[in-house]
């Protein structure tokens, strides 16, 4: 890996970590979805950061180069990201129709409840 | 009140609506009919309304499986003792009903599937879909150790204790089919297909055409094969 590549990773793995935290701090992102992304972050800065602790991590995955564990780190984390949504997502699908056939239900019993008083 | 309802899921069905709702009534007069207007852009729910059938308005377009649970949820919540689900095109003669619904009445079932199959009716189908209903038919065959000719029928009735279950959150409302009736058979409900006639399909488009009919064929394998794989114990929860 060379030395700008590693700062480079080094800057990447911050800034994803210092921007979540300042995410969650405007209450822009909840808590229950920062924590894949700032193990991502702090992930990639340990990777590059210790370069002998990515050589052992690269020799435990067959030998690859400790930059190609980095990438191979953060396609992973992405997938799991999306996975993570796709579920998060599957679940607001679910409220979302529960609340609309709920809407739907009360709409009718109130209209029923009006024509009952007249 | 009657404790026998009538659920007609509607998405744009404005020009045919009041025939089916007229023709329920006139052949079971004592039930009540619920048309569930899935946010049509047309005429719909006035239509439906005029014609006689009380109907529940959805904010939104939720689709076929979500508009039918809705009316399941509505007449759950009003103690229907007996429900028929029936198609909004036409496609389900309302003569056919009273057959439905005795059985389970009389507790020879607790749900009646309405079979276009059973006996040559002359009802045609688009090769591919016929194909699709051949598989399913088998696989649920197969699965429930009975013979199941047409399990892609959405002509039903059904008792309150499968209303229950229909209303909570283990009815896939994802097109609802050959799935629901291998949970029913794991949950030791009982089934029965009964012969109806169907009239021809009177719109070019039906909601499994085009790539919708690929997601449905991959839905429902993955459905059936979760359904399968699911403890008795979550069959009624998610």
């Amino acid at each position: 890996m060379t030395g700008e590549l590693r700062v480079f990773s080094i800057l990447v793995g911050i800034f994803v970590f210092v921007g979540i935290i300042e995410l969650v701090r405007r209450r822009k992102l909840r808590e229950e979805y920062s924590w894949l992304w700032l193990l991502a972050g702090a992930s990639i800065f340990v990777l590059s950061s210790s370069y002998d602790f990515a050589i052992i991590v690269g020799r435990i995955f067959g030998g690859i180069l400790p930059s190609t564990i980095i990438y191979l780190f953060a396609i992973i984390f992405l997938v799991l990201i999306s996975l993570h949504f796709s579920v998060k997502i599957s679940k607001l699908h679910d409220q979302v129709k529960t609340l609309a056939q709920e809407i739907a239900l009360l709409k009718e019993a109130s209209k029923e409840t009006n024509a009952e008083d007249k | 009140m009657t404790n026998v309802m009538v659920i007609i899921p509607a998405y744009n069905e404005g020009s045919r609506i009041a025939e089916v709702v007229k023709s329920v009534h006139d052949v079971v007069p004592d039930y009540d009919i619920l048309v569930v207007n899935d946010c049509s852009r047309d005429n719909t729910a006035a239509a439906a309304e005029a014609a006689g059938a009380t109907v529940l308005r959805l904010p939104f377009n939720l689709g076929y499986g979500a508009a039918l649970q809705s009316g399941f949820k509505y007449a759950m919540r009003k103690g229907y003792e007996y429900v028929v689900q029936m198609d909004a095109d036409g496609q389900h003669p309302a003569k056919y009903i009273s057959n439905l619904v005795e059985p389970v009445i009389h507790g020879l079932t607790d749900v009646t599937i309405g079979s276009r199959f059973l006996r040559d009716t002359g009802y045609t189908m688009p090769f591919a879909k016929r194909i699709g209903v051949f598989i399913f038919s088998n696989i649920v065959s197969l699965v429930t150790g009975r013979t199941v000719k047409d399990p892609t029928s959405g002509f039903q009735a059904l008792n309150r204790k499968v209303l229950h279950l229909y209303a909570s959150d283990a009815y896939p409302v994802d097109f609802p089919d050959a799935d629901v009736l291998i949970m029913l058979h794991k949950l030791g409900f009982r089934f029965l297909e009964v012969p109806v006639e169907m009239m021809p399909n009177p719109k070019q488009k039906t909601m499994h055409s085009g790539i919708v009919t690929l997601y449905y064929i991959f839905k429902m394998f993955l459905s059936i094969l979760v359904t399968i794989l699911r403890k008795e114990s979550e069959g009624t929860r998610r």
